[in-house]
């Protein structure tokens, strides 16, 4: 069955119409899941973030203002929640000890309880961040703290349990060399382990590193890639670099201790709304506008080593971090399993799985196909004559 | 031999030369293994020694003749092997194998897996709730805006001229330096569903941004092999005003779907079969030709065509998924000529 098989995906990926698919590496399968059976524009899902208990649990955020709660363990979503408030879809998604916190577009970050039974109830905290926010991002060492920025919106540390002031202001930079302000668009921010440093990048080509611990609040550290606004960014596992990629689709290494360029990924054509590195192998996932997942290898060799046609255009995608990327322990159902994954007759995971599970052309035979052949050239008067 | 070598040095006539090359290479033959082959060609490896070819001749004209004799060597060989081929199949009549399909760019084509299945339902499901939807459910009927790159010449306005006629329910607008970004709010506040721009560059235009209004997708595109009317040869007089057919070809892969879908949302539903005028739009090696003909049929199976209105060649260099803003925009798809040119048997479209 598709759906106990759902736990081993290693790449979870939220779509425009709404759909997630989870996508299995190892078995190149792509299944889709929705709520309601039929993709619906109107849950397009904009937020995705594991639930609580490690990662059986994933928090789709819709447009439509839900939150629904989906089971890897069993594959199918188990209840939504009504996250109301403020215009906009969600920026940002994340929970912590039993309690949900959602930001949306206009600004509003609220905390709910995690109880999906009740249909809606009122919210836990209410912050009013600042319009315009872009991404709203957990500190995953210190749940408590969340970092939101956004267009306009400068970068702003808060402490959901401490007071309603913002625990670190970001100041924008000095005016540039025609004495002109420097606009803000804060497109992703990400916090760096071991300190209280964040990276964001910005739709003005910029990678800006503060440090809430230093005594100033403009950037310590600025490095400029490109000339396309950046849209997504992930560290790498060391953590001493971050990926970062934008509206034209490329994607580029850059060393935050030099503020340099390491390298650049090559395969995306359309902009990159997703990406994440994986916290130990180098592998990095990313997903956008021109409907492909892709797996690459970060080094030693850098290059694509997974490429998933999913049919609609892809928003987010959550990256299993386990490590047992190969090895799938055997079920207890292995043998009933086969036949049923045969012969599809079931018709409910048929209905679930709309035109989804599909086998995808294995990488190595693609890449022979691409290489052009030349033919020798018969040389007149030779031998071979 | 210095006789020979004069004859074939200093004769014109390729006979002559041709007798004493064979002459020549008669006496080689002779003197070499004493095979006495009275053919008219010598085999080679027979009058040559084993690994020569005939590039290494320096003479230039010794090597051009023995070229020219190996060519025609191939060609007659070629000819008797077609003929031969020909008299078996004639002999065994029906029974005869089918004739080999010649392999072409088009059949090599690497498999994609972005061609749309008409099966399948989450592609159907993208499509119909797509930017385009509200043309193909019948709610909105395209009105559309031409207009150019500031300060045009002539061929570009009287491109424009034309397109206008082919397109029905365009107005064309002088751009008088006007930004795009400013204009494009003024469209959407005058119900206009499409703006078209053409691009141009050292008097003729070279390129075409086609962006659909409210907030759909802008594509933009290279232009090329541009004719007006008074070009075109043979054609027939200009277009009327019935609106026409639209054809839209091989468009396959999801991305061709939304490029074909573009284009379709220009003109109205619903064409004036009176008029029988048809619009082409077909897409080959990922390069889209656009013609406008005038049909009539002469019989069940036979069709006349005169071509009317202009023609011009598209090549798809970006699909942007909001109206045109080329800095901040997000793209869908762009193309890239070192990563996605590699392979001369892949197309995107």
């Amino acid at each position: 069955m598709a759906a106990a098989a759902a736990r081993w995906n290693h790449v979870w990926v939220g779509t425009d119409t709404g759909i997630l698919k989870g996508v299995n590496l190892q078995r190149k399968q792509a299944a889709n899941f929705t709520a309601s059976g039929q993709p619906r524009r109107e849950e397009a899902v904009s937020a995705l973030c594991w639930g609580a208990g490690g990662e059986t649990q994933i928090l789709v955020g819709c447009a439509d203002g839900t939150v629904k709660h989906f089971s890897t363990e069993e594959g199918r979503f188990q209840g939504q929640r009504q996250c109301p408030g403020g215009e906009g879809t969600f920026r940002g998604l994340a929970q912590v000890d039993g309690t949900l916190i959602t930001c949306v577009d206009s600004g509003i970050l609220r905390v709910w309880h995690d109880k999906d039974k009740e249909a809606s109830s009122d919210p836990l905290l209410e912050l009013r961040v600042g319009p315009g926010v872009c991404r709203m991002r957990q500190d995953p060492a210190r749940p408590h703290i969340v970092a939101t920025g956004g267009k306009e919106n400068a970068l702003k540390v808060w402490d959901l349990q401490g007071s309603e002031e913002p625990l670190f202001r970001a100041k924008n930079v000095r005016n540039d060399w025609l004495d002109l302000r420097v606009p803000i668009w804060d497109q992703d921010i990400q916090f760096l382990p071991e300190s209280q440093k964040l990276v964001t990048c910005t739709g003005y080509h910029q990678v800006r590193v503060y440090d809430p611990a230093s005594p100033q609040r403009r950037p310590v550290l600025e490095a400029t890639y490109g000339e396309y606004p950046l849209t997504a960014m992930t560290l790498t596992p060391e953590g001493n670099s971050v990926i970062v990629g934008n509206t034209h689709g490329q994607l580029a290494e850059i060393d935050l201790r030099q503020g340099r360029l390491l390298g650049c990924l090559k395969g995306l054509a359309g902009s990159v709304r997703g990406l994440q590195c994986h916290p130990s192998k180098p592998l990095l996932a990313s997903c956008g506008l021109d409907r492909v997942l892709r797996i690459h290898r970060i080094r030693n060799p850098r290059g694509l080593e997974h490429k998933v046609y999913l049919k609609s255009q892809l928003n987010c995608l959550l990256l299993s971090g386990r490590d047992n990327w190969e090895d799938e322990p055997q079920e207890p159902q292995e043998p009933t399993k086969v036949p049923s994954e045969d012969t599809e007759t079931d018709e409910l995971w048929a209905s679930l799985e709309a035109a989804a599970k599909r086998k995808l052309p294995n990488w190595e035979q693609t890449q022979g196909a691409l290489q052009a052949r030349r033919k020798k050239k018969k040389r007149p008067g030779s031998p071979s004559s | 031999m210095a006789k020979a070598g004069d004859k074939s040095g200093g004769s014109g006539k390729k006979g002559l030369k041709r007798k004493a090359a064979t002459e020549e290479a008669q006496e080689a033959a002779v003197g070499e293994d004493g095979t006495t082959e009275s053919g008219v060609q010598p085999p080679t490896t027979a009058a040559f020694p084993p690994g020569f070819s005939i590039s290494e001749i320096k003479n230039k004209q010794r090597r051009h003749l023995m070229f020219t004799r190996w060519k025609q060597q191939q060609r007659k060989e070629k000819l008797a092997a077609k003929k031969k081929l020909k008299k078996e199949r004639e002999a065994l009549g029906d029974k005869a194998p089918p004739k080999p399909v010649p392999k072409t760019i088009d059949n090599q084509r690497v498999y994609d897996e972005t061609i749309v299945d008409p099966n399948d339902e989450e592609v159907a499901y993208d499509e119909a709730t797509d930017e385009f939807a509200s043309y193909f459910n019948r709610q909105t009927s395209p009105k559309i805006l031409i207009t150019t790159s500031d300060r045009p010449h002539g061929r570009t306005v009287r491109l424009c001229e034309q397109l206008s006629t082919v397109i029905p329910n365009s107005h064309v607008y002088y751009r008088r330096g006007l930004a795009l970004k400013k204009i494009i709010p003024q469209c959407i506040s005058r119900d206009f569903t499409d703006l078209i721009v053409i691009n141009e560059d050292r008097k003729i235009p070279n390129g075409l941004i086609l962006s659909h209004l409210p907030n759909g997708p802008t594509a933009h595109f290279k232009m090329s092999s541009v004719r007006l009317r008074k070009e075109i040869k043979r054609r027939g007089k200009d277009p009327t005003e019935h609106i026409p057919e639209i054809i839209l070809n091989n468009f396959t892969t999801r991305l061709g779907h939304s490029i074909g879908r573009m284009f379709a949302s220009l003109f109205p539903h619903n064409p004036q079969f009176i008029g029988r005028q048809v619009a082409t739009f077909h897409n080959q090696r990922d390069y889209i030709f656009f013609r406008f003909h005038r049909y009539i049929f002469k019989s069940e199976k036979k069709v006349g065509i005169q071509e009317l209105g202009p023609r011009f060649t598209l090549k798809l260099r970006s699909l942007q998924k909001g109206t045109f803003d080329s800095k901040y925009g997000e793209y869908e798809w762009v193309h890239k000529p070192r990563e996605m040119d590699t392979s001369r048997r892949k197309f995107h479209l």
